[in-house]
């Protein structure tokens, strides 16, 4: 007779929900005529996420103190709540931007999406090496195929090969990284690592700097973010809006819990060691976004630089720092979504990858575009009226709360030169007639793009909203970061 | 409530214009029709306000982000109420002046403009120092795309200038307030208590003195006045200058008394120069722009003496001083604007013997001229004068330099009126340029006569910005 684990399956079930919804979907690409799979698929998808985030936000609702689940691989917590609630809500959006942006009427796409979105909702909640490994497999291996999907374009097929490339290295180094922490405790699960009190242990320490070089291949944080500008130009412009949401919101939370949960006593190591990752993804990523011509390679490494100021948050080491990263995955995530899927609007018409010339106009042609890319180029910049700038706040108040005030300077510094091409942005969008530039268009009706429409409209919506009502999502992400043990 | 509906009046007036689908004329109309409300509403203001009493009014305070200490509070002291109302006057003049001539996409013109009176009148207001910062940044956005978008030939460098200027003082200030905030617990102006860390006090400082401009921190200064359009700059000069006085009223030296007062002589020191350099620049100005701009600058050093003086006189002089600036310098700009659509050129070379056959104008000018260099019996005069006064309690020789300045501004005005009105009639200045129109009178009459009654009343402004008779007192302990 083998003890059974108790599952718990009402925390499972955000997981779980994605995971039916990205069968359904596989199915339906087998089983529905094909003038309606592109839409049911999509419907399927869109389902499994919204019923996804219902879900995480009953479970953040009911859950008390952290919990362990099957035999303390899982955890049930509101951390990862918080975090499945925005994974889920990112994918609901990217399902309608894709299913604007995308004609080929390709099952695979949403089901793939699905199972994606199902392993990070998985991954949040990992509170073990096997089970942070088995999650971050799980979604990367989705997500390189996305990447590939569009058979048809080099580009995308070159960013799936550096994607598989550099994110299997990644992956190796985070199970090597695993190994030694195993080596160096006998344990695999996080709390039991920080009980094990292994001192200073050299293996533990090159196990923990290894399992943070694995996460930080994800976060995209410098110096392991050379593929992040390549594979995010080279994907359709959803899965790289996906990515540069999700992704990263995935892989930090599960930094900060991992770090904050495993490592404690080494917290003195660690907080250095983020602070470095920090500085050089502030530092890369803007001077390097500086020079970018193209409009999702410039995002790409402002996401970078994003990454950057996130982990500023998680090198405070303290539970304002956790808030601060909370809040600022929210304003983040929505921006992030809303620029992609405005320059993907903007590849339908204009039939090809958008450079800033392409951008000429923009603002006058479509209002709802303009406006909305002026609101997101706005909150990466940290104005005020977005998120964004509550997001800046909040983490340089961590951080110079946990005295360190360089950090503080460097992000300063970093906002200084990003705002150079956040508005160089807005200046191609409104400053530059497009006409000058006989800007050659696709071809065709204009396309019809209601959902992505709402796509960008809820992003903004997000971005504007996420600044009246601080408070209320600071709540919630105080709540959340409760569940850590500080 | 009041101060609330001051501040959301224009914004919504902004979403309006941005969002009915009007004719042209009548998204100016309603743009118009909602700034003039908004002096309306600031009359309300005034009057339900007891100027006697003193002390935070018509405040509200909502918390916001309680956990980090920050609430919407606003409210009005004597001093910030008469900056708002300088704010809503000049507004509702250029937004006037920009339906007269007839701006591009009037929709999105409007409504930066409503928009921008908004984020001032919350500069104004702001009792709580994020929202502070968030009003005064908010300022920026709509004049980055007034300038860009609507500006003259060389847009894109003057947009550069000015947000790469700005941003640095932002970002400086921001990292000040996060400094002060954090360590004081709460961002609220009103319950926080003083500091005497010097490095925050120079964000704010440099923060402020960009934005006003002060020397040597002048550089976005000339192109931006010069490409903006001219009621923009008007705006610019008049009252967006002002939030740094502001700054410096409610923020630099109540918060930080230590700090402004160790670094008082070095400030006295740069805005005499200012004072002078501006001047001088103004006097060697080709242009009529150049000579306003510099003139604006000369005048917001000016007034910075009589605000680091810290005593009675310097303080209500600089209070009277800046409302006075403010509806000088936007009637100015406006007149140049009215001059240059006319003759197509702002150059002094080409302009010249406008007078004749133009009364009019003649006379606005010659009359919004003389109460900017100050003759005896103007509202300049008597704010000069006691800004001069106060800061002679610092030392004779700022005292001097401003006795200096006042002839200098005599030469640079004088300058552009007989090269405006006077001398051989200019190659740009054809006869069918007409006389003021009626619509055009509207615009500057008004600023005249605001700044004539106080000519008549100086009083009105000077005496009741600060409750009683001790200006330095409520500075220094009252809002402390």
């Amino acid at each position: 007779m083998i003890d059974t684990p108790k599952v718990d399956w009402f925390a499972l079930a955000p997981t779980l929900a994605l995971l039916g919804a990205s069968g359904v979907a596989l199915l339906a690409t087998v089983l529905v005529p094909a003038w309606m799979r592109k839409s049911a698929t999509a419907a399927v998808a869109l389902a499994g996420f919204v019923v996804a985030a219902i879900l995480a936000g009953a479970v953040f609702a009911e859950s008390g103190a952290p919990q362990s689940l099957i035999a303390e691989s899982m955890v049930r917590d509101r951390l990862a709540a918080f975090a499945q609630v925005l994974l889920a809500v990112t994918g609901a959006v990217v399902v309608l931007m894709s299913w604007a942006e995308r004609r080929r009427a390709d099952g695979e796409y949403y089901a793939l999406l699905a199972a994606a979105g199902a392993g990070m909702v998985f991954f949040v909640g990992a509170e073990n090496l096997m089970t942070l490994f088995l999650g971050l497999e799980w979604f990367s291996l989705c997500l390189y195929v996305l990447v590939a999907i569009d058979t048809e374009r080099a580009a995308s097929l070159e960013a799936g090969l550096k994607y598989l490339v550099v994110g299997g290295f990644g992956s190796a180094v985070l199970l090597f990284g695993s190994a030694l922490v195993f080596g160096a405790t006998g344990e695999l699960g996080f709390a039991s690592i920080a009980a094990a009190e292994a001192g200073e242990d050299a293996f533990l320490v090159a196990g923990l700097a290894m399992v943070l070089a694995g996460l930080a291949f994800k976060v995209s944080a410098a110096p392991f973010h050379m593929w992040t500008p390549d594979v995010y130009e080279g994907s359709p412009s959803s899965i790289t809006a996906f990515m540069s949401a999700a992704t990263k919101t995935a892989a930090l939370v599960v930094a900060l819990r991992v770090l904050v949960t495993a490592f404690p006593d080494e917290s003195e190591t660690w907080t250095i060691a983020v602070a470095v990752l920090a500085v050089a993804s502030l530092a890369w990523g803007n001077l390097a976004a500086l020079a970018q011509r193209d409009v999702k390679r410039l995002l790409a490494y402002s996401s970078i630089s994003h990454a950057g100021f996130m982990l500023i948050a998680i090198a405070a080491g303290t539970e304002a720092g956790a808030e601060a990263l909370l809040y600022y995955l929210v304003p983040y995530s929505a921006m992030s979504v809303g620029a992609f899927a405005v320059v993907a609007a903007r590849e339908r018409e204009l039939g090809h990858s958008v450079e800033l010339e392409g951008l000429a106009g923009l603002g006058w042609e479509r209002p709802l575009h303009g406006v909305a890319m002026w609101i997101f180029m706005l909150g990466f910049a940290g104005f005020p009226l977005t998120g964004g700038m509550f997001g800046k706040l909040f983490v340089f108040s961590a951080a110079y709360d946990a005295g360190d005030w360089w950090l503080v300077l460097v992000g300063v510094l970093a906002t200084a030169v990003s705002i150079a091409y956040y508005l160089n942005v807005v200046r191609w969008m409104y400053m530059r007639a497009g006409t000058e530039l006989r800007l050659a268009p696709a071809g065709g009706a204009p396309p019809r793009d209601s959902t992505l429409g709402i796509a960008v409209a809820a992003s903004a919506v997000v971005t504007v909203g996420s600044f009246f009502l601080a408070q209320p999502i600071l709540d919630y992400a105080s709540d959340a970061a409760a569940s850590l043990p500080f | 409530m009041l101060t609330t509906a001051l501040i959301l009046l224009p914004i919504a007036g902004a979403l309006a214009v941005a969002v009915l689908p009007l004719p042209r004329l009548a998204t100016g109309g309603l743009a118009l029709l909602v700034a003039l409300m908004e002096v309306g509403l600031w009359i309300v203001a005034a009057s339900n306000f007891d100027f006697d009493e003193g002390g935070l009014q018509l405040g509200t305070t909502q918390q916001w982000v309680e956990s980090a200490g920050i609430s919407y509070a606003v409210g009005f002291y004597g001093f910030s109420l008469w900056l708002a109302g300088a704010t809503v006057i000049v507004s509702a003049a250029a937004i006037g002046y920009a339906v007269w001539a007839g701006r591009d996409r009037p929709r999105a013109y409007h409504a930066l403009m409503l928009f921008l009176t908004g984020a001032v009148v919350a500069t104004f207001a702001s009792q709580d120092l994020l929202l502070f910062y968030v009003s005064f940044e908010a300022m920026l956005i709509p004049l980055y795309v007034l300038v860009g978008v609507w500006g003259g030939e060389r847009r894109l460098q003057a947009t550069l200038w000015f947000v790469v200027y700005t941003m640095v003082g932002s970002l400086l200030m921001l990292a000040s307030v996060v400094a002060f905030g954090v360590s004081q617990g709460t961002f609220s102006l009103v319950e926080s208590g003083t500091s005497d860390n010097v490095w925050v006090f120079l964000g704010f400082a440099v923060a402020f003195a960009i934005k006003a401009p002060l020397f040597p921190f002048h550089g976005w200064l000339p192109v931006a006045y010069r490409e903006a359009p001219v009621e923009v700059a008007a705006v610019l000069s008049a009252i967006v200058s002002k939030t740094a006085i502001y700054g410096f009223l409610r923020i630099g030296l109540p918060k930080f008394p230590e700090p402004a007062e160790d670094l008082t002589v070095l400030v006295l020191v740069l805005a005499s120069a200012g004072l002078l350099y501006g001047s001088i620049l103004a006097f060697r100005a080709p242009d009529l722009r150049g000579i306003v701009a510099y003139s604006s600058m000369a005048q917001m050093g000016l007034i910075t003496l009589g605000v680091f003086a810290v005593n009675d006189l310097g303080l209500d002089g600089a209070v009277l001083q800046s409302v006075n600036h403010a509806l000088v310098s936007a009637s100015m700009f406006l007149l140049v604007g009215m001059v240059e659509r006319r003759c197509g050129t702002g150059e002094l070379d080409e302009l010249g013997g406008m007078a004749r056959g133009r009364p009019v104008l003649a006379t606005l000018l010659l009359v919004a001229g003389m109460i900017a260099l100050a003759v005896p019996g103007s509202a300049t005069f008597a704010g000069e004068f006691l800004i001069m006064t106060g800061v002679y309690a610092e030392g004779w020789g700022y005292a001097a330099i401003v006795a200096l300045s006042v002839v200098l501004a005599a030469m640079y005005t004088l300058r552009l009126i007989s090269a405006v009105l006077h001398v051989r009639p200019g190659r740009a200045v054809r006869d069918e340029a007409l006389d003021l129109r009626p619509g055009e009178l509207a615009l500057v009459v008004p600023l005249v006569a605001c700044l004539l009654v106080l000519s008549a009343w100086p009083a009105l402004v000077s005496q009741s910005s600060f409750a009683g008779d001790e200006a330095a007192r409520v500075i220094v302990e009252g809002l402390r």
